[in-house]
């Protein structure tokens, strides 16, 4: 089993049944993997802003949600993070590319890599970071949390947990 | 006709469905005119009550209306594609487009100059857009609650605002009363 194939097996194992994504090179495998899963709706976003209003709609609905991004978004979605997704306690897992880490090829994704944990953190939402491969084995853990505490949660993952950039 | 005009003449027609009431005066409005369990008050966040409500939608059969604003769905212009190409026969949105951005003091808006959103959300793929007069707003909306095919309207209307206090409901309460005439 990939390392995507065990993400989406563990998204349908605790009923996520709502997934939007903002692609990331990096994601481009997990992606992929939840477009062909029967058992998720895939709605793809212009914006990660939209896409967490997305998710709002469909908990309240009575789907689970998720989405999946790059960390860029944190700077793009930090004022639905707070006057909604936490505001109104609900919860959102949220699958992250970290880039600007090791193996990175691209300067300008470093910019916004230094900001990325001190801005989660000063938002107070739960951070994991996934930077070896068996490191996923926590994934299935971490859906349960997020849905237990009514929180967005951030699984950030570095291009050393996905096997490089894509080179 | 102004927004709480509109509002209040279909107050009666939005009490037995799932509202999402956009930021500001839009939810404050209905506080006011009409709240219900089943309206869902947007606090902050401008700019997505269309993507709450298109999501509300596509996880339940129950019929959704979205009351949005021209400012809103120009803040949030991706939501017109992923409507488009996500249709949910029970998902209505309704764009109330008083050329202004009322919460904030009346600034106009672009939709009230050159840009308009019926053109807009056809090229966006949207099938059924329907724009209206202010005054035909209960009528159109009706027919496409009875429609049963996902419809975005624009009603057109004059700006202004009327004095309403703000919402002092604890969003968890909100989000929770929501749920629950979801799920009733």
């Amino acid at each position: 089993m990939t390392v995507s194939e065990k993400i989406v097996a563990d998204l349908v194992a605790n009923d996520v049944q709502f997934v939007t994504t903002v692609p990331c090179k990096q994601l481009a495998g997990v992606i992929d993997a939840v477009d062909k899963n029967p058992d998720i709706y895939h709605i793809p976003s212009n914006k990660e802003d939209e896409g967490m209003g997305l998710c709002a709609g469909a908990y309240m609905g009575g789907k689970r949600p998720a989405i999946i991004m790059q960390n860029t978004a944190i700077g793009v979605t930090i004022n639905t993070l707070v006057t909604l997704t936490q505001y109104y306690r609900m919860p959102l897992p949220m699958l992250i590319s970290y880039r600007g880490e090791l193996r990175e090829p691209v300067a300008c994704q470093v910019e916004m890599a230094v900001h990325t944990k001190a801005l989660l953190n000063q938002l107070n939402i739960p951070t994991y970071h996934f930077h070896k491969e068996s490191d996923v084995d926590e994934f299935d853990e971490i859906l349960k949390y997020t849905f237990m505490c009514n929180k967005p949660v951030a699984i950030l993952t570095d291009a050393s947990f996905w096997g490089g950039y894509g080179e | 006709m102004i927004r709480s005009e509109i509002l209040r003449n279909i107050a009666p027609i939005l009490r037995d469905e799932l509202v999402v009431c956009n930021i500001g005066l839009p939810s404050q409005e209905m506080h006011l005119i009409d709240d219900q369990p089943t309206n869902f008050y947007m606090l902050g966040t401008m700019g997505l009550s269309s993507s709450i409500g298109l999501g509300v939608a596509l996880a339940q059969d129950k019929t959704v209306i979205s009351i949005d604003g021209d400012g809103s769905v120009l803040t949030n212009f991706g939501t017109l594609p992923t409507i488009a190409n996500n249709v949910a026969n029970n998902y209505i949105l309704l764009i109330i487009d008083n050329g202004s951005y009322g919460s904030t003091g009346d600034q106009p808006t672009y939709a009230g100059q050159k840009t308009s959103l019926t053109a807009v959300a056809r090229a966006c793929g949207c099938e059924n857009v329907i724009e209206c007069k202010a005054e035909d707003t209960g009528e159109v909306l009706q027919a496409a609650i009875d429609s049963k095919q996902m419809t975005i309207i624009v009603a057109k209307c004059e700006s202004g605002n009327i004095k309403v206090p703000v919402i002092t409901k604890d969003p968890v309460v909100i989000r929770e009363r929501f749920m629950q005439a979801v799920k009733s």
